[in-house]
């Protein structure tokens, strides 16, 4: 299979990541190889194959429901790139 | 006396325990070399006033039961460290300063560790030749001009050049073990769930995992004994009883059997390497190992797998970086536009890459054909390690295809970079530790390492069984300071 050029620019926006033509070629051409490289694992049969989602595999260890740090508001905020005295700052959403 | 910083790790501890040498001494003389050694681009950020400080506390009242008494560390950029910026080789990090102490580095500090600074590696840890850093190349102390393996790059370079006499790093498909295998060095990659995650900026989360890097083993099981702890912070931190490492190194291997993998004699590998892989089988056999050929079918689905895997779990993890909380922003006109320009603007082309791969095999249609297929070969591979530990106690493989290459070399080819890794992934997509050691030289003179894989949680076997090669193969660093003028 191929990944076309509509398809990259598609990719882009869900990651919101964005891209311009000559990239978005590059990128097209980068990702061809790469899966045209991932394609092997066509050639393993996988039905009766359960995903491994996790190397644990064990149930997740339940903790009490504690409130362990407080009063970090200031650290909480400290490496926003624009925020206010309580809050993070972003573009107008509603108009 | 020789110099300070020729000394290892466990040595250092011995001689401030005895008090021949301070903590002060110690640390001045790592960072006099570390600030002669600009050149190799080993550090990011560098801690270096605050250390001397803090040595000359620790002197005015040692404290000699601690496991690292005053010991000058420097550490991957990837671990976050209270009030020391940490950047993961990012311009989207460029001025982040965390208000919290990753697990592991907590751990080291707890011990009496210095934290002298913060070592380059790849940008989020993607890469095996420390290229993707947006803080750019480091030099691999072996020979000019040539990589230092990756993602740990700067690691094992400040390592290999005595700029720090341990450090720790992160591996994901390889990034502790082929940066030591290109420098000469001994890089332990941990069972999952060995060292806590906690505070480690994530790349792929069933994947990553910290570990030791030293110049020798003894060091290495040392650094591990520190690193490894039950954190009730990491929901993936596994409860197991982890050994004096340390005190019970030995380097009697006698009835281990030893698997040797017939799928890692792959097509067009160096002759060097298998007689290397040969040289580490005759050690073996000399010392009483028994040698049992194994086979690990699905071998060559590994690399495919994590490229489907890694990249999915990335796109994930690093939605995280928007704009808002932290890290780089860019103008946008609005919400979105901000987004889409500051991670354009704030990631470099590999990480985006990773980024676009990762979303492509998760979006609507594909995830069944890509990620779910992967998972599932993913335990196709971790099934036949489960089988071949059935009539083997551990594996012995090259640490990898071929020794250090150049800079620049394969920055155009991603699918030839991601080959490097072919012997490092599968242990990752099957969670178990492996540690490289240094084996030998090319025909170039560059540094070739073995890797003995264990079972998991065992990490005790492989440091063993390292020890032993270790002593039998008397491996030399050539390296000549060609970068102090």
């Amino acid at each position: 299979m191929t990944i076309d050029l509509k398809t990259v620019k598609h990719v882009s926006k869900l990651s919101r990541i964005s891209i311009d033509d000559n990239k978005a070629k590059k990128l097209g051409k980068d990702l061809n190889s790469i899966f045209s490289f991932i394609e092997k694992l066509n050639e393993l049969d996988t039905k009766n194959t359960e995903p491994l989602t996790s190397i644990a595999e064990t149930t997740l260890k339940l903790r009490k429901d504690e409130i362990k740090s407080k009063n970090i508001r200031e650290d909480i905020l400290k490496n926003s790139p624009n925020k206010n005295k309580d809050f993070f700052v972003v573009p107008k959403v509603v108009e | 006396m020789s110099n300070i910083t020729d000394l290892k790790l466990v040595e250092l501890v011995d001689k401030i325990k005895k008090k021949e040498l301070s903590s002060t001494e110690v640390t001045i003389a790592f960072i006099e070399r570390s600030k002669k050694s600009k050149k190799l681009n080993a550090y990011i950020s560098e801690n270096y006033e605050n250390s001397i400080k803090k040595a000359k506390i620790f002197d005015q009242k040692p404290d000699f039961k601690k496991k690292l008494p005053g010991i000058p560390i420097a550490v991957k950029d990837l671990f976050c460290t209270k009030n020391i910026r940490t950047t993961a080789g990012s311009k989207i990090l460029e001025n982040f300063v965390p208000t919290y102490e990753s697990t592991v580095t907590q751990n080291i500090l707890d011990e009496g560790g210095i934290i002298i600074g913060k070592l380059n590696c790849d940008e989020f840890a993607m890469g095996s030749s420390n290229e993707t850093s947006y803080f750019g190349n480091v030099q691999n102390p072996i020979s000019e001009n040539l990589v230092p393996g990756g993602s740990s790059g700067g690691s094992s370079s400040a390592l290999a050049a005595k700029l720090t006499p341990a450090t720790i790093g992160t591996d994901t498909g390889g990034s502790i073990r082929q940066p030591a295998s290109f420098t000469g060095t001994v890089g332990l990659k941990p069972t999952y769930g060995s060292c806590s995650r906690y505070g480690i900026v994530a790349f792929a989360s069933s994947l990553d995992q910290a570990g030791p890097m030293t110049h020798d083993v003894k060091d290495c099981s040392l650094m591990l004994e520190i690193m490894s702890n039950y954190d009730t912070k990491d929901s993936t931190s596994v409860e197991f009883k982890r050994e004096n490492y340390l005190n019970n190194l030995n380097e009697n291997i006698k009835g281990k059997k030893i698997g040797i993998p017939k799928e890692y004699r792959v097509d067009g590998m160096p002759k060097e390497i298998d007689e290397l892989w040969e040289k580490g089988i005759k050690i073996i056999k000399e010392n009483g190992g028994e040698i049992v050929e194994i086979s690990l079918p699905n071998t060559n689905y590994a690399l495919p797998t994590y490229y489907i895997v890694a990249p999915a779990e990335a796109s994930s993890n690093l939605a995280r970086y928007d704009g808002v909380k932290y890290g780089f922003r860019s103008k946008g006109e609005n919400l979105i536009d901000m987004y889409e320009k500051t991670r354009s603007e704030g990631f470099g082309d590999e990480v985006k890459r990773r980024i676009m791969i990762g979303t492509y095999v998760l979006s609507s249609g594909y995830y069944d054909a890509y990620y779910l297929k992967a998972q599932k070969v993913r335990r196709l591979i971790k099934n036949d390690f489960d089988e071949a530990y059935k009539k083997v106690d551990a594996i012995l493989t090259p640490s990898t295809p071929s020794s250090a290459f150049k800079i620049g070399e394969k920055l155009n080819d991603p699918v030839s970079m991601y080959l490097n890794d072919i012997f490092t992934v599968p242990i990752n997509l099957a969670g178990l530790p492996a540690i490289s050691i240094p084996a030998g030289h090319d025909k170039k003179g560059y540094p070739l390492g073995l890797q003995v894989i264990g079972k998991a949680f065992d990490e005790q076997s492989i440091l063993n069984i390292a020890f032993a090669l270790e002593k039998n193969i008397s491996f030399k660093n050539n390296i000549t300071d060609w970068w102090i003028k």
